[in-house]
């Protein structure tokens, strides 16, 4: 009659459900949250506005908007993921031609008063649409070329899309997220070694190739590589953000400068201290113990997300819980390889960690997702 | 489709598989995260630790304050004052036009003013501050601060300013200050770092050069806290700087301001001496300009006027005017004579108006001639014929040590950059700078402080000072208030007859019926004056404009009038004060420079407008009239007053 009960033969309904639900996820999902509480406290010098405040909001109704999902049965989230997937694609494509501007790229819809980010949407519906895809597809055919671009096509469109925007972070972890799925869903190994192998003929032509006849790219593009690669060949242009980031994280130390005490993000040295770049302060003020614990806590929640894909037999629920968990597991290792200086500049926040609320809604809906697939899952045959 | 429970098992089982290498494959990268964490904070801890230092922690000078200047009596002469000004980033302004269309409206800003800091902005890196405004008044700065948040990038600062209360009349004193140059910076071999300081500023001419480093003190630092955008978020520790020493002039204010506006309108220099000690109570050199204008940066229009201006304002002319001493020079002739033994003083030489000598004539001013003079006559009615004799009799190398005796001819060591030596010219001169042999010529115009003799107003004086005292009185410029003994000059060693009839025949000068100077005498007990005018030629009235029917001065045009000279020294029986005018190209010493040194000589004795005393009595209408027109131009007595504590 609990959640670790995997073996049970009856699907919960009703107020049981709430019994079945993956309460150390949720313990798990609220210790990051208050992590983040602490330190947008913190980079606000002390104070509750205007970051913490409103970030504990966001995260009460992701909560509730989490459990919401979780409790509607997984084959209602498979039947509209098809609409779903579509009404994303137009939002999209809305984007494209009626998108208002902000920080140089079209990203938002004002549609009356509600402001809405149709990619962040995109992120969720394209893994539903490929979970039922692969769902769907017969077992036999997943590695039939006609089969594999179609998967592609489904994971590659809205990537394309938001890449106009332009959104190069977010059309990264789209199409990164979709290709997880279609790993898992079991497409034959031999197409991602040829596509790796081509990204790497590709990335060598391209670097060979400079200061021959036959360069590929411009000059200044090569220079960008080399600040992206050397953030400390440009101190005071492109690396500096990556330089004083590092410079954040390493002063931190074991046990970090403590809390509030870092003087990084106080004086402003950081940028986005309180968004992109909020691990940085995390690791100057809590230093080495604080940042590794927060790795630890997100790897034990891919652990248990994982656990729940393993557990049942539905193919949709397993491919969708893998998708959600790739995609957080992306968010955060993304994040926090830029900061190191291990990734470039792009723009992905720290899940459910930096301020934002489209990022937090939609992380939130995902683990709604993974909770409905875990609560409602079908029991293996013993 | 149907599904069999064997293609379940089977997909279930690949799903598990291909899960778990995912799930491994984030393990191996969340790995690589740690370790680079572990690297970075355990490893590199202590580097990256001191980087944060480095960019938090800022070292900044303060400037010391620079020392005060005052005047013999304790008048401000060069001051600080708060100095209100803008100062903004373009980095953090992010739109300039906007912010500075804002703060325009704000304060008062010129389009000279914003087309300058546009450029500066764009000249200099985004993070560096340019002034948008400076001395603005406590109600301007305080709307900027109040309206701070529309105003990004935009900084109300404090600072201290040179001013000169004074403006014009110290200005060749005690000199102004500018920033520093580039130049300044490549003629030290070690720069003081307080230099670096962007605006700091340093003595760029007069007193406030020579004595640069008394006046400007060492710098304090401080050590802050920053933020990324450099603003200063908290100080952390502070040492304090040593402000510059004041220092105090033998200057005396009043009387600088008296000369400078006796000699109005004219170009010319005064120089007031105490002949005890050798104190320059005036050294005013007319017309001048408000150094003020260069602390705050002179515009091109005002700098080009006074560069033009014919009367020279920027030329500290007690000093560094060089000019044939004329008649003044006649002193020197007789005593270099009366030294030689060549004569006795009582020996009268016959004056028919010229003599010829190798061949030349040369005139006596008095074309009809002085007749039989003595040596007392001579000075006093300013004949030529009697120093050229005596001047063919000693020569020209007793001439010039003589000249040298007296103080002529020398570079003295006064706190004032570039001071004019004059020129005694010997026979070596003549030789390297002409590549002429020294003819009996020269030293005739010698004699009369023609031809090559040039000397500067403040020579003239510290002569007048030793014919006055029989010591070698040395000027100067600065004293040590705190100072009791008097500095004691040593003595000439000039025979007593010979001086009593040098300065007899300087009394009658002013003095008797005959004197060339009669006209200036004083009459007031006590306050009797013995001069002697001298009336030096630029150029002669040649020929051509002499047919042209030019026969005075006032028909020449100005810069080819005569200079006119005039030295004396004050009371005639227990001499206090020594005085030596110049007006350029005045026309005569006893019309235009006598009056100017009469009154000038007066106000030092009475510490202010003469009485009238003092004047002939048929003088003082016209007298009174001229003393009631300069009142109204002398300096409000408000900023003589005494402001030392």
């Amino acid at each position: 009659m609990s959640y670790l009960e995997y073996n049970t033969k009856r699907m919960p309904t009703g107020l049981a459900k709430v019994l079945y639900v993956n309460w150390p996820l949720v313990v798990l999902l609220v210790a990051v949250a208050c992590y983040g509480f602490v330190m947008l406290y913190s980079v606000a010098g002390g104070s509750a506005r205007p970051w913490m405040e409103p970030q504990l909001r966001r995260f009460g109704f992701g909560l509730l908007l989490m459990l919401a999902i979780g409790f509607t049965p997984l084959w209602f989230w498979r039947s509209i993921a098809g609409v779903a997937y579509v009404v994303s694609i137009l939002l999209l494509l809305g984007v494209e031609f009626f998108g208002t501007v902000g920080m140089g790229a079209k990203r938002w819809l004002v549609v009356g008063p509600a402001r809405l980010q149709p990619s962040e949407l995109a992120k969720i519906t394209t893994i539903l649409a490929l979970a039922a895809y692969y769902n769907w597809l017969d077992p036999k055919r997943i590695s039939h070329p006609v089969w594999v671009v179609l998967g592609v096509l489904i994971a590659a469109i809205p990537a394309f899309l938001v890449l106009r925007q332009p959104d190069l972070g977010t059309a990264l972890l789209l199409s990164m997220g979709g290709g997880i799925v279609i790993f898992a869903a079991g497409v034959h190994w031999a197409y991602f070694a040829a596509l790796i192998g081509s990204m790497v003929a590709v990335v060598s032509a391209v670097m060979t190739s400079r200061g021959t006849d036959w360069q590929i790219l411009k000059d200044y593009q090569y220079r960008r590589i080399d600040a992206f690669l050397d953030p400390t060949l440009d101190p005071l242009g492109a690396g500096y953000h990556i330089n004083q980031s590092m410079i954040a994280l390493g002063s931190g130390g074991w046990s970090g400068r403590g809390f509030m005490e870092g003087t990084q993000a106080r004086l402003n040295f950081l940028p986005e201290k309180q968004t992109d770049f909020i691990f940085t302060t995390l690791a100057e003020e809590f230093g080495f113990v604080g940042a590794a614990s927060l790795l630890l806590l997100y790897l034990m929640i891919i652990g248990f997300c994982l656990l729940t894909a393993f557990r049942t037999s539905s193919r949709f629920g397993a491919l969708l819980v893998i998708g959600v968990v790739g995609t957080f597991f992306l968010y955060f290792a993304v994040n926090m390889a830029m900061v190191m200086g291990l990734a470039p500049v792009v723009g992905v926040p720290l899940p459910l960690v930096s301020f934002g609320g489209s990022a937090m809604t939609v992380l939130m809906v995902g683990f709604g997702l993974v909770q409905s697939a875990h609560i409602h899952r079908p029991r293996l045959p013993s | 489709m149907k599904r069999t429970d064997r293609d379940k098992e089977l997909s279930h089982r690949t799903i598990t598989r291909r899960g778990l290498i995912l799930g491994g494959a984030q393990l191996a990268i969340a790995g690589t995260l740690v370790w680079r964490l572990r690297d970075m904070q355990l490893m590199q801890s202590e580097q990256f630790h001191l980087l944060a230092e480095e960019n938090r922690i800022n070292l900044r000078l303060l400037p010391p304050t620079r020392g005060l200047i005052f005047d013999r009596n304790g008048v401000l002469l060069a001051g600080n004052e708060q100095n209100y000004r803008v100062v903004i980033k373009r980095d953090d302004a992010g739109d300039i036009d906007l912010v500075l269309d804002r703060l325009s409206q704000l304060i008062h800003l010129s389009e000279d003013d914003l087309e300058r800091a546009r450029r500066d902005l764009l000249r200099h890196r985004p993070f560096v501050p340019v002034t948008v405004a400076e001395r603005l008044s406590w109600e301007e700065i305080s709307r900027v601060a109040t309206n701070a948040p529309a105003l990004p990038g935009v900084t109300p600062e404090m600072g201290l300013s040179r001013v000169y209360p004074l403006r014009e009349d110290m200005a060749h004193v005690v000199g102004y200050v500018g920033p520093v140059s580039e130049r300044d910076l490549e003629a030290l071999d070690t720069p003081d770092p307080v230099l670096m300081i962007p605006r700091f500023q340093i003595g760029k001419s007069g007193v406030e050069r020579a004595m640069e480093d008394r006046l400007r003190g060492t710098a304090g630092s401080q050590r802050v806290e920053v933020n990324a955008v450099g603003r200063v978020m908290r100080e952390l520790d502070r040492a304090e700087g040593k402000p510059g020493s004041n220092l105090h002039m033998t200057i005396d204010a009043r009387l600088q301001n008296y000369a400078l506006q006796r000699m109005q309108g004219q170009s010319g220099a005064a120089v007031v001496m105490d002949t005890a000690t050798g104190d320059i109570l005036a050294l005013a050199s007319a017309p001048s300009f408000d150094g003020n204008l260069f602390v705050r940066g002179i515009s091109s229009t005002d700098y080009n006027a006074l560069l033009e201006n014919e009367y020279r304002p920027l030329l500290n002319k007690t000093i560094q005017g060089m000019y044939p001493p004329g008649s003044t020079f006649k002193m020197v002739t007789a005593l270099a004579a009366l030294d030689a033994g060549e004569t006795d003083g009582e020996e009268r030489v016959f004056c028919p108006g010229h003599m010829d000598v190798a061949g030349n004539r040369f005139h006596c001013w008095r074309r009809g001639g002085h007749g039989r003079v003595g040596l007392v006559s001579a000075l006093s009615e300013s004949c030529d014929v009697y120093f050229y004799e005596m001047s063919q009799r000693c020569g020209i190398d007793r001439i010039n040590a003589m000249s040298e005796r007296l103080g002529l001819g020398i570079r003295y060591d006064l706190p004032i950059p570039s001071i004019a030596g004059g020129l005694n010219p010997t026979r070596d001169w003549k030789r390297r700078n002409r590549n002429a042999e020294w003819l009996v010529g020269d030293t005739v115009n010698a004699s009369i402080g023609q031809g090559f003799v040039l000397s500067t107003p403040l020579q003239l004086a510290v002569m007048t000072a030793r014919l006055a005292t029989n010591k070698a009185i040395l000027p100067r410029l600065l004293r040590d208030p705190m100072e009791q003994a008097q500095p004691q000059a040593a003595s000439l060693d000039l025979r007593p007859e010979w001086l009593r009839m040098i300065r007899r025949g300087m009394h009658e000068t002013v003095n008797h019926a005959r004197g060339t100077a009669y006209s200036s005498r004083v009459v007031a007990e006590g306050q009797e004056m013995a001069g002697k005018t001298g009336t030096s030629q630029v150029f002669s009235i040649t020929r051509a404009e002499r047919d042209a029917g030019i026969r005075q001065q006032s028909d020449l045009p100005w810069n080819r009038r005569n200079h006119a000279l005039f030295v004396n020294y004050a009371p005639v029986d227990a001499p206090r004060i020594a005085v030596a005018v110049v007006i350029e190209h005045g026309g005569g010493g006893s019309s235009a420079a006598a009056p100017i040194g009469r009154d000038i000589t007066l106000a030092a004795l009475n510490d202010g407008i003469p009485p009238l005393a003092a004047y002939p009595a048929p003088q003082r209408n016209r007298i009174r009239a001229e003393q009631i027109e300069l009142e109204e131009r002398l300096r409000d007595p408000q900023l003589l007053r005494i402001s030392r504590a």
